[in-house]
């Protein structure tokens, strides 16, 4: 075997806060060899982005490696200085990062600033290192790559300014090493699939051995023939990515790959239970030990070594033998989640689920009817002072949700879905079309609202971190809902605050602490009690669990599961994330461009046929499992600008294009004999037909 | 990667309080001053200027033996002794008890101004802010209209219309401040009221005044402190200003500005009658500025902590 490009050896780095070194990688080691993709895989806090900065040689100013040593093709990485580093960034290695928009320069053109970086590391001229800018940017597959040089970062869409930054990243035809950090996060699962393909077709071509570092584990399993799984700044496991995602030997990496839900798969998410270690306080026995099911005195005494299991398979753990051997169990028995039989009569009250016509069904809790939405609506003043056309962002929604249930509604950033729920909830004005709740109409602000309408709808929204007051305390945050809206008085209020916590699986002494002492999973717990306090019939979830780690988010699944068979409390559960709506979700919708493109039962959702768009969709979503057979479709990325297409709204992007009656006339609702409802040019059997045969 | 906080620390018994730990918090801001201290101690200097300057105006007048207006024309114009570590002025009057003297008016009416500015700034930004729309439209004109005009020119303007009094000075100073820190309180509304915890309180069904006082006002405060404090030290300008060209004043009254104006004439024969006011003045103001960037700094440790 060759020499590795790029190789880790017993590092450890740390970072000095207030006078104490606290250590964010410790003892890693790896190597990278040419042509092969290394996953780093780890929740928030494990480490990864610390050993990106060191690989890079990005750390901070109170970062340092304290020991071990970084080679990169065979040199000393760490001592090699400055001006020879600014040689080889850019030219034999480059990142590619996470957030696109914030790694481009706002003020120089794309073009710019790939040639800038050629003219960099070669002699060329101005006008060469421009051309060699846009041969970069075709072979990154920028529809009209001259167009896309000449516009700046903001002027083209997500999906292309990641395109851009990769074709920066490969500019250098001495490319050896190639650090992904997170590349795909950011953007949305379509587009994400296209880019990863792109990865993997480009490397082919450059053969630089790349560090793919993510927290999906999808991503992973399509992408990396090894990874090591970092865990609070430790490698627990390191193997090939099939006998990771198959024989993994460490407790964490097993219930990492429980927690995952997955499409098709309904039994009951795993969540680990606690959070990662803060810097302050890792333990020095076995990081994991304090959340490990399986820990015995052994783990919190000693630290386990870095072990050999098999031939290329590392594990760090005192009892990997028994794992191994299969007499140890980590995962609890598969149960089957709570999704009941959906009966006859539920059908067919399903099938005027979305309909605008009236039925007396006492079952529907929240009628929508021809809702339409529109932003950038000025008054006379504001008409005045400038100009800006009005966007509508929700257009001819209809749908109801029914008691104790869940709707999920998929879609894509941009697509309407949140806009959708805030305009029920009041927080944006409704343009046309009615909505009601309980009989209620939901008008106006919610200032102008009833206390009744109010209390009967809440809201969890999508970022803990905003979405409590950061002055203010956990108590103080559920009891004013209590006092408002439920009318208790303030001891009393107090008391059930102290309940509310306990309901969501958390400690009465949360009650005096601030949203700073609280970790994220936390916060959306005491998100989640604050929506509850009301005993509301019917909770907007704001994609509630997609900026929360795996293990976290199973947890929050879990906890929105249980209350609801609890209460009796229906959910719009609002996600970008198919498998995550399809754990919970009884119904779903999917809306693309502010319709709805297709609606179903859960259980027969992933099934043909499918609008093109949710085909597509699934056809996207990167599995946790090396060996799934997806179908491959991939859009063309979304265009930023111009207005909503005529005809069908996805016919510029549609994979299953007819012809000119897709651009010129909308198309009609089908419903095929499951009762499922899909808006397409092409009726249910042809459908079924062109989607099962393609498949493989 | 900033470390959490312990949360072990906070359990303190087995009560549940909702309210606010006061003891946590105290030490927290102890801990940030000592960070401060080690960080720009000369803000931290500046803020017990302030502190002392204020001191001796509240309790200066009951150590000093001598009355700041009666005339002794048998100590006329003498230099700093032991009797009068100022020296005296023209008329005998002591320099130092007239700089005491003269600190009280000056905190009295500029303070006051300040607060009454502050406090209607901060009103006004926090519901034109929240409740944007024309309302926001209208005020926010208004005020840019306010904030064209210089601020001497408004004084004088003001000075001739309602007569030449510290009253005068005093609603010349609110006038003057009120858009500003109008602007500033509304700048920090508009950050914080897209914040999903407003629309939380919003959709909770708290009233307006609940989530104006309640839910934004603590966010606003270090912000409202810092233009407070800077708002202070230019209205301790201007009133010296004005009292340099006998402007809010009324003779023999002790005024910093004043004293300074009237000493031109003995200029070459006793130079120490204006260096004492003249230094006050610069002092002072170079205290609060320094205490203002102070406050700053705490502002931003407590958002990175």
């Amino acid at each position: 075997m060759e020499a590795p490009i790029l190789s880790i050896e017993n590092l450890t780095v740390a970072y000095r806060l207030q006078g104490k070194w606290l250590e964010a990688v410790r003892e890693v080691s790896l190597c990278v060899s040419a042509a092969q993709t290394y996953g780093i895989v780890g929740e928030s806090g494990s480490g990864k982005s610390t050993l990106v900065q060191a690989v890079m040689g990005y750390l901070s100013g109170n970062g340092a490696v304290r020991s071990g040593a970084i080679r990169f093709e065979g040199e000393d990485w760490l001592h090699t200085p400055r001006r020879r580093r600014e040689q080889l960034w850019g030219a034999r290695l480059s990142m590619v990062p996470q957030d696109p928009l914030s790694a481009l320069n706002p003020a120089l053109t794309v073009g710019e600033q790939i040639a800038e970086l050629v003219q960099r590391h070669t002699e060329d001229t101005h006008n060469a290192a421009y051309g060699r800018a846009i041969e970069m940017l075709r072979r990154v597959k920028l529809p009209d790559p001259e167009g896309a040089a000449r516009r700046y970062p903001h002027q083209i869409s997500g999906g292309q300014q990641q395109r851009a930054l990769i074709a920066m990243a490969l500019a250098s035809p001495d490319l050896r090493l190639l650090v992904l950090d997170e590349p795909t996060t950011s953007l949305d699962v379509t587009t994400e699939a296209a880019i990863l393909d792109l990865f993997a077709e480009l490397q082919d071509d450059h053969r630089a051995a790349t560090l793919f570092v993510t927290h999906n584990l999808g991503v992973v399993a399509r992408m990396c023939q090894r990874v090591a799984v970092l865990y609070a700044g430790e490698v627990m496991e390191d193997a090939p990515t099939e006998t990771l995602y198959h024989k993994a030997l460490h407790p964490y990496t097993r219930l990492l790959l429980r927690a995952v839900p997955r499409i098709g798969d309904h039994s009951t998410l795993q969540a680990i239970p606690g959070r990662i270690p803060s810097l302050r306080k890792r333990p020095s026995a076995c990081v994991f030990a304090p959340r490990c099911p399986v820990a015995i005195d052994l783990c919190h005494a000693q630290k386990p070594p870095l072990e050999r299991a098999k031939d290329g398979h590392l594990v760090r753990c005192h009892r990997w033998h028994e794992i191994a051997e299969g007499s140890l169990r980590v995962e609890e028995a598969p149960s089957v989640a709570k999704r009941r039989e959906i009966q006859s009569t539920e059908v067919t009250f399903f099938d005027q689920l979305f309909s605008a016509e009236q039925n007396g069904a006492q079952a529907t809790i929240m009628r929508a009817e021809h809702l339409r939405v529109q932003y950038g609506v000025r008054g006379l003043l504001g008409r005045l002072l400038g100009k800006k056309l009005p966007f509508r962002a929700v257009d001819d929604v209809s749908m109801r949700v029914p008691r104790g249930k869940t709707l999920g509604l998929v879609g894509e950033s941009g697509s309407g879905k949140t806009t959708f729920a805030r305009s029920l909830i009041g927080l944006i004005e409704i343009e046309s079309g009615e909505a009601h709740l309980l009989e209620m109409p939901l008008r106006g602000t919610p200032r102008q609202r009833t206390k009744a309408t109010l209390k009967a709808m809440q809201m969890i929204f999508q970022h803990p971190e905003e979405s409590l007051n950061p002055n203010r305390t956990v108590g103080q945050a559920l009891s004013r809902p209590l006092m408002t809206l439920s009318g208790m008085a303030r001891p009393e209020a107090e008391r059930a605050a102290a309940d509310l916590l306990r309901a969501v699986s958390l400690p009465a002494d949360y009650l005096g602490r601030f949203p700073r002492e609280l970790s994220g999973g936390e916060k959306q717990r005491v998100a989640i009690a604050r929506a509850f306090a009301a005993q509301p019939a019917l909770i907007l979830c704001d994609e509630p669990v997609s900026s929360l780690d795996v293990s976290v988010q199973a947890s929050i699944l879990n906890l929105l599961a249980q209350l609801q068979a609890q209460h009796e409390v229906a959910y719009l559960f609002i996600s970008h994330d198919l498998a995550v709506v399809g754990y919970l979700a009884d119904y779903i919708a999917v809306i693309y461009r502010g319709q709805l493109v297709e609606r179903g039962k859960a259980e027969s959702f992933f099934t043909p046929p499918h609008h093109p768009y949710t085909e597509a969709l699934l056809a996207s979503i990167p599995l946790p499992d090396p060996q799934a057979k997806q179908r491959r479709i991939r859009l063309p990325d979304d265009q930023p600008t111009g207005g909503v297409p005529s005809g069908c709204r996805f016919h510029p992007r549609c994979p299953r294009y007819l012809g000119e009656i897709c651009q010129r006339q909308a198309p009609p609702w089908h419903t095929d004999e499951q009762g499922r409802h899909y808006r397409c040019h092409i009726p249910p059997h042809e459908l079924t037909v062109l989607q099962t045969e393609d498949g493989a | 990667m900033s470390a959490t906080s312990d949360p072990s620390k906070t359990d303190t018994g087995t009560m549940p309080t909702i309210r606010p730990l006061r003891l946590g918090a105290l030490r927290r801001r102890g801990r940030l001053l000592r960070r401060l201290w080690s960080d720009a101690p000369i803000s931290v200097i500046g803020g017990v200027g302030v502190l002392l300057f204020l001191l001796l105006a509240l309790i200066g007048p009951y150590l000093t033996p001598y009355n700041p207006i009666a005339n002794n024309f048998a100590e006329r114009s003498e230099t700093p002794s032991l009797a009068h570590p100022f020296g005296t002025d023209n008329f005998g009057r002591d320099i130092l008890s007239r700089i005491i003297y003269g600190g009280r008016n000056i905190f009295a009416l500029t303070g006051s101004a300040t607060l009454i500015a502050v406090g209607l700034g901060l009103v006004i930004g926090l519901y034109v802010g929240y409740l944007g729309g024309w309302i926001d439209q209208i005020v926010m004109r208004l005020i840019d209209a306010l904030l064209a005009l210089p601020a001497l020119l408004l004084t004088l303007l003001l000075l001739g219309a309602l007569g030449n009094s510290r009253f005068t000075v005093l609603v010349a100073i609110v006038i003057l401040y009120v858009p500003i820190v109008t602007r500033v309180v509304r700048s920090v509304v508009l950050d914080i009221k897209t914040k999903a915890y407003i629309e939380a309180a919003e959709i909770g069904g708290e009233s307006r005044f609940h989530i104006l006082f309640r839910e934004m006002l603590p966010a606003v405060l270090p912000t409202l402190a810092v233009e407070g404090a800077l708002r202070f030290s230019y209205a301790i300008f201007l009133v010296a200003s004005l009292g340099f060209l006998g402007l809010g004043v009324t003779r023999p009254e002790p005024d910093w500005g004043l004293m300074v104006s009237e000493a031109r004439d003995w200029y070459a024969l006793s130079p120490h009658m204006m260096f004492f006011p003249a230094a006050a003045i610069v002092t002072l103001v170079v205290c609060v500025n320094l205490m203002a960037d102070g406050l700053r700094r705490l502002l931003e440790y407590s958002e990175v902590d």
